[in-house]
């Protein structure tokens, strides 16, 4: 039938078109198979990539919410002879570990962001961020040896130490997600104020932060929500610890450090109170994740 | 004048008298600029003149931009650029030694193509430059912009709404925000660069009105790819060329109505008569 179709037409475009018709059917048969296939293939692996999320926080929840007490946010460390007692020593101790990490890495991730966005083609606007990139992709651990050598070994293991070693991995973070808002700060706004006579130190202050302020704030909440779960670098710098001790020059007690303790733990009851703070952590990482994104978001309106 | 003394904001250093009757207020003196290697402007000396409004026209890409620019320093912040020869205010080097940028800047306004206000309110644009001089009472603030607004044609407009950020006016409105902005520090110098550009019609109009205004104050000069705004508002015009090295000259400066009627050059007659450019 096709062939008296084609004897019939006449003019090379008339068979051109018919040439069309007949493979487009074969064709368009193949396509609609190709692509169901590729798009059950990106479904099954986007399920693939969600399955171990999932699976590790219904785990979590469902392991650690039944040793989650509010005694066990309370109280500090107790054998489990008497019932095991809380974290509230950890609590406190990431708490501490936090802020002071944070006022040290954030003024110095803005400042010397500020830096690299007006000098990005000198010598040390380049390294500043080249050795971002590489500092932000070293191991955690290597983070902790460095700072044990540096202030730990020889003396004693400190608070301090381990808020070290949490800034030297947050500064990159702040450093590159500042960078970057301040990046999306339209030029005119800087012309603007220095056009005004403003030095350079008020326009930074005054005009660019404040533009890129939401941004900046978003990028603190993920440096922190990345390190708050940190354990290799503060392994052998803030040690942890079973008391609660608010002193920078003594050991201070973590979370994660914490569940790492109770997790290789023999006893049973230490395994799951291990799971709760587990859940605690995540929650923390969630609760800043969401709340970066819904500072974000507000940004975007 | 005797406004600027009581405003008590004179900055260190400000000459503040009219220049000596003859003398510009503003002067280049083979003033080469370039980028990098590249020479984007060559050898112009031009005078600019107090209380009166001198126009650079001439087509795309010929330094337009970059002269004003270069004439409060404003260039400085393109990494790779620097001078030759000289730009004075009132007789003084503004690229000599141990001159400070800031300084120029306060002493030489600036109002851009795109207008461009800071986020904040309507009142802190304004107060954002004469707080730059360290506190200034209340009283003296809101005086100060009650009167930089109404100088740029816009009091009325924004009297009722001044805690409203000044991002939410129309685009001539934030335009004449700018222009007060600019004016409440008391600069002796204001440079416009496009500044109607991206403006309508009837915003553009109220702009050149307010130039009008301003120049019995200021030495204006302002960059127009407009030949009608250049004939309308100026009373100097330059007209610039770019040579075929690439690099921007002034090729003729004279009276606005010579310019516009009997130019000496042939491309300057050529690009006013609209055949090229």
């Amino acid at each position: 039938m096709s062939t008296e179709t084609a004897s019939v037409t006449t003019s090379p475009r008339d068979r051109m078109r018919v040439r069309r018709v007949k493979t487009s059917v074969a064709r368009e048969r193949a396509r609609r198979f190709v692509n169901a296939g590729m798009l059950g293939l990106t479904g099954l692996a986007t399920l693939i990539a969600l399955t171990p999320l999932v699976w590790i926080i219904v785990e979590v929840i469902t392991r650690g919410a039944p040793a989650l007490t509010l005694d066990f946010l309370t109280q500090t460390f107790k054998p489990t002879s008497l019932g095991g007692g809380g974290i509230w020593h950890s609590i406190v101790g990431t708490l501490i570990l936090i802020t002071i990490a944070s006022a040290i890495s954030i003024p110095i991730g803005i400042l010397a962001a500020f830096y690299v966005v007006q000098h990005p083609n000198t010598t040390l606007g380049l390294a500043v961020r080249f050795g971002t990139d590489v500092l932000s992709g070293l191991p955690s651990i290597v983070v902790g040896l460095f700072v044990y050598t540096l202030l730990v070994a020889g003396r004693s293991y400190t608070a301090i130490s381990g808020a070290v070693a949490l800034a030297i991995m947050m500064a990159p973070i702040v450093l590159r997600t500042t960078e970057e808002m301040l990046k999306l700060v339209p030029r005119s706004m800087r012309e603007a104020s220095l056009g005004l006579g403003a030095p350079e130190w008020k326009t930074s202050f005054s005009i660019m932060l404040p533009a890129a302020i939401t941004g900046v704030v978003t990028g603190l909440m993920l440096a922190i929500a990345r390190v708050s779960g940190e354990t290799a670098p503060l392994l052998f710098t803030a040690q942890g610890s079973n008391v609660l001790s608010t002193s920078l020059d003594h050991p201070i007690a973590s979370l994660a450090l914490t569940l790492y303790k109770y997790a290789v733990d023999p006893d049973k009851v230490r395994n799951s109170q291990a799971w709760a703070i587990a859940l605690i952590i995540l929650f923390i990482v969630f609760s800043l994740n969401i709340g970066a994104r819904f500072i974000a978001s507000r940004r975007a309106k | 004048m005797t406004e600027q003394k009581a405003l008590n904001l004179t900055v260190t250093g400000a000459k503040s008298a009219p220049a000596p009757a003859g003398a510009p207020k503003m002067k280049t003196d083979g003033l080469s600029i370039y980028y990098g290697a590249f020479r984007a402007v060559a050898e112009v000396s031009m005078p600019v003149p107090d209380r009166k409004i001198t126009a650079i026209i001439g087509p795309s890409g010929c330094g337009k931009s970059t002269l004003i620019r270069s004439l409060n320093r404003m260039n400085d912040l393109v990494s790779g650029s620097h001078i030759d020869g000289k730009v004075t205010l009132d007789g003084e080097d503004l690229y000599g030694p141990g001159v400070d940028v800031v300084d120029v800047r306060r002493r030489i306004g600036m109002v851009f193509q795109r207008p461009n206000p800071f986020p904040k309110s309507i009142y802190d644009n304004v107060a954002f430059g004469p707080r730059l001089y360290g506190r200034v009472p209340k009283a003296e603030l809101d005086d100060i912009v009650e009167r930089s607004l109404s100088r740029a044609a816009l009091w009325d407009e924004v009297k009722d709404k001044l805690k409203q950020s000044g991002m939410a006016l129309s685009g001539g409105q934030q335009q004449r925000l700018c222009i007060a902005r600019a004016i409440a520090v008391e600069p002796e110098v204001i440079l416009m660069d496009e500044p109607c550009s991206a403006l309508d019609p009837v915003a553009t109009i109220k702009i050149e009105e307010l130039m009008q205004e301003l120049k019995k104050d200021y030495a204006i000069v302002i960059v127009t790819h407009n030949m009608q705004q250049a004939a309308r508002v100026s009373d100097f015009t330059a007209m610039m060329m770019m040579r075929p090295d690439r690099a921007g000259e002034m090729i003729e400066l004279s009276d606005t109505q010579m310019i516009f009627t009997k130019p000496k050059d042939k491309r300057t007659e050529d690009y006013v008569s609209g055949r090229f450019g």
